[in-house]
């Protein structure tokens, strides 16, 4: 630098982590977030566009899937919000041991949900093949089968890390942090597309 | 872990963090330079070219990428203006022709327009709000990666005769199933899923990068235009990407495991593909408009030596054309037959685009009247732009009226708007753009004789292709036809657009031939050879590899005007390890150091083994849950650390 400097502050003293905004990998979730709402928002509206055409819904007089294990799957996510706030505060607090404890836990939960989630395929009483509506359900419940996927996969790597003294860094707290706010955004988005999936056919 | 002892490692820790070493009046000059070099140097040879994460490396790589991309779209065009020139002829066939057509706009749309903006951002936007490197730059070269490979992908299909030939926008039933059965349809299908995850990735690493990164003081109502320009550009390809990409993946599901949303015998239906594929397409005209009205304002700003008139309209316009241009899409399927009320609401939204964007022009023409506009080549490119944009501006504005749109729908006439908007708009500012900062890229001035001839070759030589197209259009001629019969009078504007666009070649070949010239042989440029007001012109030309010695600091919205004989800066930055400052979103006070991820060869081996999915599921869908396990694989190597073990303060490496 050719031009001569002016020296004003100096921020040795600043921090090398914070939670929530300040993050940078919060601004880089909170981009990727909004791309899979944009997709999800519009699958719906190609949902609802197809539905428009139709005198009944499911087409040609078909019987909406089966509620059991659409139903099972939503319970179960939404109480896995209790071990996910669990963590999260941990991860805030920097309670190392707490998140050791609870993140195998929600990798079990994961496998659980894919084992539900598998018969949920099995309910929707129609192929993607058959009719635009069979495509589209099947496309909404395989887009988020990929959703919990990458954020299981995600946690096991992350469950695994922390079991190391790289745990004690800061900035892995605010990755523990960041996952746990991405797993409020997967499930979430499941209310919605269960809604679309499992009620908006028996209205 | 139970044997790991956490008090012991922070006492080691502590000590550890007594040997860090920062920038400040203590160590400056050649000192730091050579501290900092040896912090930010990526390894020799041809691993460490592959796993650089430097945004000036990727940046020149995009650009060089996309300038190729546009020479071979380039190339289709005069084979296509050849075989027009002159009726009844048959150069090339039917057949042919629609792969022409097919991969002359999408190469120009996909893998040259949106990559060379963002190309172009990549390497300026971190010179420009002051800091040391993109957000995530590994994200930033497996992004390039991406692009590269998507168009390898498509050259390489069209090279062995399975390029696609289904028009840029790709229309079911055309494109699906029954009518275009062979692999040229998924071929595009994944050259878009390869450029839309790359843009995306890039959208994300370049908003982040302005909200986070900007140098102190540089608020968000001091960002320069070209900084607000790519953030708008930056959250439309967030929200519009994502439309194209689910379309092709419905199409290829279509095509490949039977699904039927663009079935119409099992209630599907082909205006979906429409309407997702428009609600991205007219959103992508503005992706790539937008950055170039951040040239125009960077260089008329510069070149009439005075700011740019009424910066907060000038932001506000480009904050209303992106919510705006979300807005429009729909006028592209007037043919098709919609409810009254949806042609009268995209009629008026159509025209509304029309005024933010006569804001920005408006500004620029007070701000060129109220200063004293220097007339070399960047301000050519600028005063042809708007000439050429406004015509095109206004033949636009005259077809969102549905009767006329009805009229002149696929005929040449639409062929003549959209260059005029997209070269015009476009093309015209990123030239000049090339030629502005290409003394701070490469340390070399362009040669002004020959950027000028090049400047009136291409000014002239366009208007001479594509403003006859207007008449052909009106005449009746329809797009995409391979020839026509003599007697229309089509002749004559047809063999003036040929020899239009043989000029417009000629003057492309002549800018390549003087940026080589001038790269080799140029004037040395100096720090700042345009007396310009932004900080990238407050480093050397070329920038170090870690850009800054110390980081600036801005106390106004031309600081290299405002502060003529020093560099305010701030100091205290790692100088030992990759670090960089993050600052508040709004107001850009100090908020956080953070590391740089060092290079990595993981972006690359995620890119490959992404890459192999995408080709590979054109053959067979269980290609994606097989492909998915070594892509899963690099993408966790390249996450985890490569030591487990703490530092005094985080590295990424």
């Amino acid at each position: 630098m050719i031009r001569p400097v002016r020296f004003t502050e100096d921020l040795s003293t600043l921090p090398t982590h914070k939670f929530g905004p300040s993050s940078l990998t919060w601004w880089g979730i909170m981009g990727f977030m909004l791309i899979e709402g944009v997709a999800f928002g519009l699958v719906f509206a190609a949902y609802f566009f197809l539905m428009g055409h139709e005198a009944s819904w499911p087409p040609g007089g078909r019987s909406p899937p089966n509620l059991l294990a659409g139903t099972l799957f939503t319970i179960l996510i939404l109480l896995s919000e209790i071990p996910n706030t669990r963590i999260k505060v941990a991860a805030r607090e920097g309670d190392v041991p707490t998140i050791r404890l609870l993140m195998p836990l929600m990798v079990g939960i994961g496998l659980v949900l894919f084992v539900i989630r598998g018969f949920e395929f099995d309910s929707l009483n129609i192929l993607w093949t058959d009719t635009a509506y069979g495509s589209v359900i099947w496309a909404l419940l395989l887009l988020h089968t990929t959703h919990i996927l990458t954020d299981w996969y995600d946690t096991v790597v992350l469950a695994m890390l922390m079991r190391t003294p790289v745990a004690y860094e800061e900035r892995r707290l605010v990755d523990t942090d960041e996952n746990c706010m991405y797993w409020r955004y997967v499930w979430l988005l499941w209310l919605p597309v269960y809604l679309m999936i499992y009620w908006v056919p028996r209205l | 872990m139970t044997s790991y002892d956490v008090r012991a490692d922070e006492e080691r820790l502590a000590r550890e963090r007594k040997k860090i070493v920062r920038d400040g009046p203590g160590l400056t000059g050649a000192r730091l330079a050579r501290r900092l070099e040896r912090a930010w140097n990526r390894p020799p040879g041809l691993l460490g070219w592959l796993a650089t994460v430097d945004h000036k490396e990727i940046g020149r790589r995009y650009i060089v990428t996309a300038l190729i991309f546009l020479a071979l779209g380039g190339a289709l065009a005069l084979v296509m203006r050849l075989q027009l020139a002159r009726p009844d002829q048959d150069l090339v066939g039917a057949a042919r022709f629609n792969e022409l057509f097919t991969m002359h706009g999408s190469t120009m749309m996909f893998l040259f327009a949106v990559p060379v903006m963002e190309g172009v951002a990549v390497y300026l936007i971190p010179l420009i709000v002051g800091t040391r490197s993109t957000a995530f730059p590994r994200l930033n070269a497996f992004s390039y990666y991406m692009y590269l490979f998507g168009g390898l992908m498509l050259w390489g299909a069209f090279v062995l005769n399975v390029g696609p030939d289904i028009g840029w926008f790709a229309y079911t039933p055309l494109s699906g199933p029954q009518f275009s059965p062979g692999k040229r349809a998924d071929v595009w299908a994944q050259m878009i899923t390869f450029t839309e995850v790359s843009a995306l990735a890039a959208a994300v690493v370049l908003a982040a990068t302005i909200l986070k990164c900007r140098a102190p003081g540089m608020t968000l109502a001091r960002m320069p235009l070209y900084a607000w320009a790519m953030l708008v550009v930056a959250v439309m390809i967030i929200f519009s990407m994502p439309a194209v990409a689910l379309a092709s993946s419905m199409l290829i599901s279509d095509r490949l495991v039977g699904t039927n949303f663009f079935n119409a015998w099992e209630h599907g239906d082909n205006l979906l593909w429409q309407h997702l594929f428009w609600f991205f397409g007219h959103p992508e005209v503005y992706i790539i408009f937008l950055p170039a009205t951040g040239f125009v304002s960077v260089i008329v700003e510069t070149f009439c030596r005075r700011p740019v008139f009424a910066y907060p309209v000038v932001v506000l316009a480009l904050i209303s054309t992106g919510i705006l241009a979300f807005g429009l899409w729909v006028h592209h399927m007037f043919a098709t037959g919609l409810p009254r009320v949806g042609y009268s609401f995209y009629t008026a939204a159509s025209m509304t685009v029309a005024i933010p964007t006569g804001l920005q022009i408006f500004c620029w023409l007070a701000t060129m009247w109220d200063g004293r506009p220097r007339l070399q080549v960047p301000m050519l490119y600028v005063i042809g732009f708007i000439v050429t944009f406004v015509i095109g501006g206004l033949s636009g504005v005259i077809i969102a009226s549905v009767p006329l749109d009805l009229e002149l729908h696929d005929t040449y006439f639409i062929v003549a708007h959209f260059h005029y908007v997209l070269i015009g708009g476009a093309v015209f500012p990123l030239l000049g753009a090339l030629t502005y900062w290409f003394p701070k890229i490469t340390g070399r001035m362009m040669d002004e004789t020959l950027g000028k001839i090049s400047f009136w070759m291409i000014f002239l030589g366009f208007q001479l292709a594509f403003f006859p197209m207007h008449f052909s259009g009106l005449l009746g001629m329809p797009r995409r036809v391979y020839t026509y019969p003599a007697g229309l009078g089509l002749e004559l504007p047809n063999l003036l657009s040929t020899i239009g666009a043989f000029v417009v070649g000629a003057s492309v070949l002549l800018f390549v031939v003087n940026a080589l010239w001038s790269y080799f042989r140029g004037v040395a440029a100096p720090d700042n050879p345009w007396g310009a007001a932004s900080l990238e012109w407050a480093t050397s030309s070329p920038p170090p590899v870690y850009n800054f010695e110390h980081i600036p600091v801005v106390e106004s919205r031309t600081p290299l005007w405002d502060e003529p004989d020093e560099l305010p800066v701030i100091t205290g930055l790692r100088v030992d390890e990759k670090e960089m400052l993050m600052t508040t979103v709004v107001a850009a006070a100090p908020d956080l150091r953070e590391p740089v991820p060092l290079p990595s060869l993981w972006p690359l081996i995620s890119a490959i083994a992404t890459g192999v999915l995408f080709i590979s599921s054109i053959f067979s869908p269980w290609a994606v849950a097989v492909g998915a396990i070594p892509a899963a694989i690099a993408l966790t190597a390249w996450f985890w650390p490569k030591e487990l073990k703490r530092h005094p303060e985080p590295v990424l490496s």
